[in-house]
């Protein structure tokens, strides 16, 4: 009743390739933009703003990421913390150096930085399948974060070994550093998500998103009908590791304000790919749930003893938090494989035959 | 030029400079090398007989220290213990069949995989929520000196430690190879639809199969724990036996064993004679980067079966 | 409706979400409450109960939460206003600790007192906060060095010593133990050190030393989490060095000591940073660790008079009890140690703006000016626990001194004087740190 697809008549071509070619979804995705872009900054307050929804676009940014690379071309990474690294550490370097460079560009240069980098570990994939791959790019995940903690010059060889980011302005606003407001970070987060989270919308509906699909399901099978593996694979890489390098470079300007290499860890690679397996491998709309979903929870969790004003110790409390949220992700595989992108999908169809299913 | 002296002939001559000095490192990679093998045989098995990646294997490792470690606090004594432990594992095994795998069979490898990532989780939380998160003592009573062996030293505790994997090992290869029970095993191994139309049971195996890696968690457990205090840190020995795994074959145990070997001597000698000219501690990166290299070769691991496709 | 697993989770799931935005909204109304006159100190507490570093979070959350509950139970808090308290578990991650700091740092009648995060990598994410939010950072004795430079860092307090100033103690107390800083000539000292941002501290100090002294130094680095270290130590065994130093930290510290004493290492040589000398470093490596030496600024044991009140008031003399609870453990008492030096702080900043709750702003005031004199020790039942201190806008590290102690099998016994760091190296050197991390992030110094 409430979703339907009757009536909606397709005129030109552009319509009919459009991403929501239904007015009840632009409808509905024009609300939760204008929510997302300005009821949020106005309603949360810091805590919510720099504990729990920057994170999430930051995470949201970086399980798209992933997915472009496991969920689309079928390639088993757990390197994106050393991807992400990448980014961030570039980033400190240009912005560093170079002051007066726009910090987006920054950004955008240190994805590329990442996306080289991806490129160079990506080409075991050629040879090496399935988990053997995923072990391969932990030689990645290790090695990266080696040569950042080790080479001086990376972190400016300051007695530290922390970078920090320093504080950098755009149109006039102060982004990054501590300085900057939550809100504003806020909101760069989300429009840098929002484009990006755009172009991978469209990058996998187009040739070269079929391609990897095809390279995906089988990729012998893919390599007789005309694409070529190395192509398509290094570009799988090389575009996954780009929004994770952004989404590095976010997380320490935009986020954390400093950070070593500890904060690019193996755990963060494989936090990501719980986010793209939770929310659905081959949908940009699942990354974002996962993301969602995999950084909202524990702080959830964390947070519904207080609000029931249950006082338990602290560290039962977090073992109770680290079971559930353990017992929650072994749930949710046995009941929905395909993840949250999945159930999503069920939901519109239960929406489109309520109340009269059959 | 001096670059290349540095990477290509100093650190050849200081290791034939002293062989005897070669001669204890690699003995010491070796015995580390067992001890990376024996948690790798717990991937090992789990993986030959359901097709499960299982990375809680670690957690399992620390769960078991913990339980025993935990039990002996409370006054028990060491060999009621261990009986204790050994049945709490195969509880757990019991469990997980139940609960988890029976509901995900022929689900994909990476959702299983992301199951036991979950699992683990539990594992940990359970396991400090029963016996706390400090750090527990375990002496199982040999002494932590070196004996001398034709001048090069040797750990004794290492060279225990080592022999007991190593009858793992054996007790687990003649499991495998001479029993009903091994062939079953195998069976199901190769083809779980052909194993169960000639009435294997499945699930019984699983069981098995999740009880017998509970029990070499036991021993990596009690190994790993004796070296280092058993805590939470335990869960992340893991980390070390993924390129012994993919070395060896996730599906070979005489795989699991020859790739902790050449991973723990590879790693010792990479650090003490190139180490110093990188910086230090490459190890961890340079065990992945060795199993990588040699996947160029063997796609599947030194002694994994033969990836075969079809179109 | 059908009662199957999916309907469960869409109800779990809007419930879920129901409970997260109701918890937004009052978490709003939390941040709005005004400040105002009210009676009660909060101390935020970043505290790791579990994880891989729990064995050395522990006794430090227990120290605090003891030392606060006896400050409101034997004086009725500071100058009559009660001190609350409330913890956040990090597990010693850095993200998680960005959650609880926002999460602390509203709380109280008038928002946090200040912070002390116990972990370095959360302490670097704080330093650029304090300043914005108004609420000073003590990080006592780990975090950035140069924080001890005042003109740059207003906010933050690193005092009673640093990592550089420590280096440079051990190396006089190698010194001396070789019968003269020109013995230390063609000696050879290797640095263990955990391979992360902390654990590389002392490198430049211990390299500058060694120009000026002639010793060899040699660095191994042991990566996170440290269990495996048979190839360090075998390049100690073949380097064969007079004295090892340890920068470690967690799992890594019980191992090096084993492998050290597996090797036949004289223990007495081996030297760890004050993050590797507690109970929970030597206790599980048993009886090799006999003699090994760690440098502390603090006194351990429970005869002290301050930890005998503890025991009194908080534990009502039940020893077990409090013993359970890591009691007279070395961390344990720089928990005592650093929460004593929070209370006092908030005891000067009230001689300066009244016997009331004090906000942020004026805590650091009373940090800055906190002054501990070898009476007022006395008078806390700290008299020879911990050196005096006095801070001043310059120098928020004061003295720096530390000493060596060392492990009996039971318990550890002092084994030096108090060895005052080498300022005349180390001084500059926070300076030059300062300067560079004003220049890259735009902070002009204060002039004091």
């Amino acid at each position: 009743m409430i979703y339907r697809e009757a009536g909606n008549y397709k005129t030109t071509y552009a319509a009919d390739q459009a991403i929501f070619t239904l007015q009840l979804d632009r409808v509905f995705m024009t609300m939760v933009m204008v929510l997302a872009f300005l009821v949020v900054p106005l309603w949360a307050n810091e805590y919510w703003l720099q504990a729990v929804l920057i994170p999430f676009l930051i995470f949201s940014l970086a399980a798209i990421g992933l997915n472009l690379l496991t969920g689309y071309a079928g390639q088993l990474s757990l390197g994106t913390g050393g991807f992400m690294a990448v980014g961030a550490y570039s980033t400190y370097k240009l912005t560093t150096a170079f002051p007066d460079l726009n910090i987006l560009l920054v950004f955008l240069l240190a994805g590329f930085f990442a996306a080289l980098v991806g490129i160079v570990f990506g080409l075991p994939s050629l040879r090496i399948k399935g988990f053997y791959l995923a072990v391969a790019t932990l030689a990645a995940q290790f090695f990266i974060l080696w040569l950042f903690n080790k080479v001086g010059w990376f972190y400016n060889n300051n007695s530290s070994g922390n970078i920090t980011a320093p504080p950098r302005e755009l149109f006039g606003l102060v982004v990054t550093g501590a300085a900057a407001k939550a809100q504003v970070r806020y909101l760069l987060s989300l429009g840098i998500l929002t484009l990006f989270a755009l172009f991978a919308k469209n990058i996998v509906r187009g040739r070269i998103g079929r391609s990897w699909m095809a390279i995906r399901d089988m990729d012998i099978a893919a390599e007789i009908i005309g694409i070529r593996p190395l192509h398509t694979k290094l570009l799988a890489f090389a575009l996954s590791s780009f929004y994770c390098g952004v989404a590095g470079a976010m997380s320490v300007f935009l986020w954390l304000g400093s950070a070593e290499t500890e904060a690019f860890s193996i755990f963060i690679s494989f936090q990501v790919l719980f986010m793209v397996i939770v929310g659905g491998l081959g949908s940009i709309l699942g990354s974002i749930l996962g993301a969602a979903f995999i950084t909202l929870l524990p702080i959830l969790l964390t947070n519904v003893p207080l609000l029931v004003g249950l006082r338990i110790p602290i560290d039962l409390q977090k073992h109770i938090e680290q079971i559930v949220f353990g017992g929650l992700i072994v749930f949710f595989l046995i009941v929905e494989p395909h993840g949250l992108a999945r159930l999503w999908q069920i939901m519109k169809e239960k929406l489109r035959r309520w109340p009269f299913p059959y | 030029m001096e670059l290349l002296n540095t990477f290509f002939v100093a650190p050849f001559a200081s290791m034939f400079g002293s062989p005897l000095f070669l001669a204890e490192v690699i003995i010491g990679g070796l015995l580390t090398g067992v001890l990376y093998s024996l948690v790798a045989l717990g991937f090992v098995l789990i993986f030959k007989a359901s097709g499960v990646f299982n990375f809680s294997q670690g957690a399992m490792v620390l769960f078991a220290a913990l339980t025993l470690v935990g039990l002996m606090e409370r006054g028990v004594p060491v060999w009621l213990a261990l009986a204790l432990t050994v049945l709490v594992m195969i509880a757990l095994a019991w469990l997980i069949e139940r609960l988890m795998l029976s509901r995900l069979v022929n689900q994909e490898g990476i959702i299983l995989f992301m199951a036991t990532i979950g699992l683990s989780f539990l594992l940990e939380g359970f396991g400090q929520i029963f016996w706390g998160s400090n750090v527990k003592r375990l002496d199982i009573g040999i002494p932590n000196e070196s004996i001398h062996l034709a001048g090069i030293p040797i750990n004794q505790f290492d060279l225990f430690a080592a022999l007991m994997a190593a009858g793992v090992v054996a007790l687990l290869a003649v499991f495998f190879q001479k029993t009903p029970t091994g062939r079953a095993l195998r069976a199901v191994a190769d083809d779980h639809q052909a194993a169960l139309s000639i009435g294997i049971p499945l699930q019984r195996i699983w069981l098995i199969v999740w009880s017998v890696s509970g029990f070499v968690a036991i021993i990596a457990g009690v190994v790993w724990g004796a070296k280092s205090g058993v805590q939470f840190s335990l869960s992340l020995i893991a980390l070390k036996a993924l390129p012994v795994l993919i070395l060896g074959g996730f599906t070979s145990v005489p795989g699991a064993i020859v790739g902790g070997l050449i991973i723990g001597v590879g790693e010792k000698i990479a650090e003490i004679y190139w180490g110093p000219v990188l910086g230090g501690a490459i190890e961890n990166w340079f065990a992945y980067m060795l199993a990588m290299v040699f996947l160029m070769f063997r796609p599947q691991g030194l002694f994994g079966e033969r990836i075969i496709e079809r179109i | 409706m059908k009662i199957n697993l999916k309907n469960i989770i869409w109800i779990t799931m809007a419930v879920l979400a129901l409970v997260l935005s109701s918890g937004g909204c009052e978490k709003k109304d939390g941040g709005s409450k005004q400040a105002g006159g009210g009676q009660e100190q909060f101390f935020p507490m970043l505290v790791y109960r579990t994880g891989p570093y729990a064995p050395s979070g522990i006794p430090v959350a227990n120290g605090f939460r003891d030392y606060y509950d006896l400050v409101n139970k034997r004086d009725g808090g500071i100058n009559g206003v009660k001190i609350t308290w409330e913890e956040c578990e990090t597990e010693y991650n850095t993200k998680l600790g960005v959650e609880c700091y926002e999460r602390l740092k509203n709380k109280g009648d008038n928002g946090a007192t200040l912070f002390n995060p116990f972990s370095t990598g959360i302490t670097y994410q704080l330093i650029p906060k304090a300043a914005v939010d108004k609420i000073p950072i003590h990080s006592m004795g780990y975090g950035r060095t140069s924080a001890a430079d005042g003109r740059v860092f207003e906010w933050v307090f690193n005092f009673p010593t640093t990592y550089w100033s420590q280096a440079s103690a051990f190396v006089k107390y190698v010194g001396s133990q070789e019968g003269g800083m020109d013995k230390l000539k063609g000696k050879k000292i290797a640095l263990v050190y955990h391979n992360s941002a902390y654990g590389k501290e002392p490198i430049a100090t211990l390299e500058k030393l060694a120009e000026q002294h002639g010793y060899d130094l040699k660095q191994l680095a042991v990566d996170h989490p440290g269990q495996e270290q048979k190839s360090t130590w075998l390049q100690i065994r073949q380097y064969s060095p007079d004295w090892i130093f340890m920068w470690g930290w967690g799992v890594m510290n019980q191992v090096a000591i084993k492998e050290a004493a597996a090797i036949g290492f004289p223990m007495d040589r081996f030297i760890g940073v004050w993050w590797s000398g507690s109970e929970s470093d030597v206790v599980p490596a048993g009886e090799g660790a006999k003699g090994y030496k760690a440098g502390a600024f603090h006194a351990s044991g429970g005869e002290w008079p301050v930890l005998q009140d503890v025991l009194k008031h908080v534990y009502n003399g039940d020893m077990e009890k409090a013993r359970a609870n890591n009691w007279g453990e070395v961390l344990y008492n720089r928990a005592i140690v650093n929460g004593m030096y929070n209370v006092e702080s908030v005891r000067t900043a009230q001689a300066k703006f009244g016997n009331r709750t004090v906000k942020g702003e004026e805590v650091r005031w009373g940090l800055e000016n906190l002054n501990l004199t070898q009476e007022r020790l006395k008078e806390l039942g700290m008299d020879g626990f911990v050196q005096p201190v006095k801070i001043t806008c310059a120098d928020h590290e004061s003295g720096g001194s530390v000493f060596i102690q060392q492990w009996d099998g039971s318990k550890w016994n002092p084994a030096s004087e108090w060895i005052s760091p080498i300022s005349e190296l180390v001084r500059p050197m926070i300076e030059a740190d300062a300067a560079s991390y004003a220049k890259e992030n735009g902070i002009t110094p204060r002039g004091c």
